[in-house]
């Protein structure tokens, strides 16, 4: 078995300070392989975002380590974080997210704007990547012009954009029909198989987690037990 | 990285047209407010000062009574007498030349058309105290000047208003009940701000509208010209003594004659203009101070609006000094675009103002500059606030805000 590429070690999170305080991850141990489908769930507030902002690297553990790609995230800082998420990291929101008033392909685009990519560059992946979400059509429609499904593929088309190694996706369905929902599982499960990227999916719907190999279960702010799931014929040694 | 900033900061300006125009409405003004009043407070002052030009530099004005009202009870101070010219002309070290004048309102004749006019009565010394150059003609001679020859150097005015603007030297028109001959034109000098139209005047020698005018051998003013070398203060100092004595004033009496320095008017305009345009500047300085707080005001609310936008971008990769740049880029750019359309505004104002304050159309690079780059800096310095707010967001809570 190669290193995993994220490996969380009695990683805690307190909220507050004092006699407020409120302790979210009370020791979570979680390794996941690069290349895998990693459905997260559990009821509410078990921590399951906690630790999702916490694999985005947009949080720090209170105590613990976290490893990704070798490097001990939890010693790092601010902008060092933020550099990591521009290199490696996607995201993908319950609330898709994108900036107003702009256009699709301006939305996928910005996270290349950011690396420093020049207009052509930026402008080639971003065509592509919304091209893989099936959307290159609509390049110049902004969000209040898209479904919500197509908003939500937007959105993958950004966290895409960047061929990042790690896919974070808190509750990406959270709002959006069923129908809808599968079009964005299979959309995911066709970047997982084919770009190779890992998936880190949070959801509350069984038919939703069924896609991923790797079902991860908290509760209370604990993985209570891990699942590999052997209808998709593809068990993770 | 700033071609980054740059960009992002000009998309978010695009994308908000109105409450970007708004935002810098304030510079706008500002901006405007500043150039418009320093570059027409010294358009003021320089009109000012060339009016007083006109009376001559170094030159006193002397008449009897005291200040510029008649003020007071008692007897009407006499008027001076040619002696007195004489006396002050070869008794008082300094002195350059001495013009007398006695003046009075007539009206000019010729071919039908008449005009009401002043005459001056003076001497020749005028043209060397107070210069005014001749457009046409010649200045009256030694012997016409001695004999009080009916001959007169016409103004502008009289020369549009009784000759229809054409030839005038070597014509004979009626002034008053008598003619005289027109020997010269003087150049035409417009408006002035105080004290009417100066090219709506005849000049004569002083003997002539004396006999044939005042009937008196009178003084109402003497204008005296001040060798550069001199002290005017001194000068003025030597003829007050001196008239005090011709006039048997002693002792505490007051003087029943003033005399005016133009310079130490001059100097005094000078300084009022200059210091009503700085107060001036220095109002319009505080709109565009406000015009900053405008800006930071609505940055401020601008980073609340835009937190979840900010959180996407710190999510995405953005580190701090990114979106604090973008920030602060955006207020710098949004200043500076009112500071240009502010310039703008500035030149179509002083292009309105001039004609109607009648002082000469000026550009004034410096204040331009001036303005622009205090534009620029208020958007630095009112842009950062807002900005490293926006940049110390924490990128969970900026995604979570509604
Ligand atoms: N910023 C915060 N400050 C204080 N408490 C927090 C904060 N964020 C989360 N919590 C608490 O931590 C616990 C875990 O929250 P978390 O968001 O991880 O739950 P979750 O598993 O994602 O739940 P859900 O399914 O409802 O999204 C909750 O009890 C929540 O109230
Ligand atoms: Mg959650």
């Amino acid at each position: 078995m190669t290193d995993p590429i994220i490996s969380l070690r009695a990683v805690t999170k307190v909220y507050g300070s004092g006699p407020t305080a409120f302790q979210a991850l009370k020791g979570v141990d979680l390794d996941i392989a690069a290349g895998d489908f990693v459905a997260v769930m559990g009821p509410s507030g078990s921590g399951k975002s906690t630790t999702m902002n916490i694999l985005g690297c947009l949080d720090v553990p209170s105590a613990g380590t976290f490893l990704f790609r070798r490097h001990h995230v939890e010693t790092l800082d601010r902008d060092q974080r933020a550099l990591l998420r521009r290199k490696y990291l996607g995201f993908v929101f319950q609330g898709f997210n994108l900036l107003s008033r702009t256009s699709a392909l301006e939305n996928v685009e910005l996270p290349l704007l950011y690396r420093g990519d020049d207009r052509k560059r930026r402008r080639e992946a971003g065509m592509a990547a919304l091209d893989k979400v099936g959307l290159a059509d609509w390049w110049d429609h902004t969000p209040a012009e898209l479904s919500g499904g197509q908003q939500q593929r937007v959105a993958i088309a950004r966290a895409i954009v960047t061929r990042p190694d790690v896919l974070l996706a808190d509750e990406p369905t959270g709002n959006l029909d069923s129908e809808r929902s599968i079009e964005i599982m299979e959309l995911l499960t066709d970047l997982n198989r084919e770009s190779g990227i890992t998936v880190l999916m949070v959801t509350h719907e069984p038919e939703m987690a069924a896609f991923a190999h790797t079902v991860v279960h908290f509760k209370d702010g604990l993985v209570e037990r891990v699942d590999t799931n052997h209808r998709m014929g593809q068990e993770v040694s | 990285m700033f071609g980054t900033t740059f960009i992002l900061a000009l998309r978010s300006i695009r994308r908000h047209l109105l409450r970007s125009f708004l935002t810098t409405l304030g510079i706008v003004i500002g901006v405007a407010a500043v150039v418009a009043m320093v570059t027409l407070g010294k358009a003021t002052t320089s009109a000012v000062q060339q009016q007083i030009a006109a009376l001559g530099t170094n030159v006193l004005q002397i008449r009897p009574g005291q200040g510029f009202g008649r003020g007071g009870g008692g007897p009407r101070p006499p008027d001076f007498k040619p002696e007195d010219v004489t006396a002050i002309e070869q008794q008082v070290a300094g002195v350059t030349a001495v013009a007398p004048q006695a003046s009075t309102a007539a009206t000019a004749i010729y071919e039908g058309a008449n005009w009401s006019t002043t005459i001056q009565g003076t001497t020749n010394a005028v043209f060397t105290v107070q210069p005014w150059p001749l457009a046409q003609g010649r200045t009256w001679t030694v012997p016409e000047e001695q004999a009080g020859k009916a001959v007169c150097i016409i103004g502008n005015t009289v020369r549009q208003n009784l000759f229809r603007g054409g030839d005038a030297v070597g014509r004979r028109m009626r002034i008053g009940d008598i003619s005289c001959d027109v020997i010269g034109v003087l150049t035409a000098r417009g408006q002035a701000g105080f004290g009417g139209d100066q090219d709506d005047t005849v000049v004569m020698p002083i003997k002539a509208v004396q006999r044939r005018f005042t009937g008196s051998r009178d003084i109402r003013l003497m204008l005296v010209g001040v060798d550069q070398a001199y002290s005017t203060t001194a000068v003025q100092a030597s003829i007050s003594d001196l008239l005090r004595e011709r006039r048997n004033i002693t002792g505490t009496k007051q003087d029943d004659f003033n005399i005016f320095d133009t310079k130490q008017i001059s100097d005094t305009l000078t300084g009022t203009t200059t210091l009503l345009t700085r107060i001036v500047a220095a109002v319009a300085a505080i709109s565009l101070v406000v015009g900053g707080i405008g800006i930071m005001n609505i940055m401020l609310v601008s980073v609340t609006e835009r937190t979840r936008e900010i959180g996407i971008r710190l999510a995405i990769g953005a580190v701090a000094n990114e979106v604090l740049m973008q920030f602060l880029v955006e207020a710098v750019v949004l200043s500076m675009l009112g500071g240009l359309i502010g310039l703008v505004l500035a030149q179509l104002v002083i292009a309105g103002a001039t004609p109607l304050m009648q002082v000469p159309w000026t550009f004034d690079p410096t204040i331009n500059m001036v303005a622009f780059a205090i534009a620029a800096a208020i958007g630095v310095v009112f842009g950062y606030f807002p900005a490293r707010r926006a940049a110390g967001l924490n990128p969970i809570d900026a995604l979570r805000h509604e």
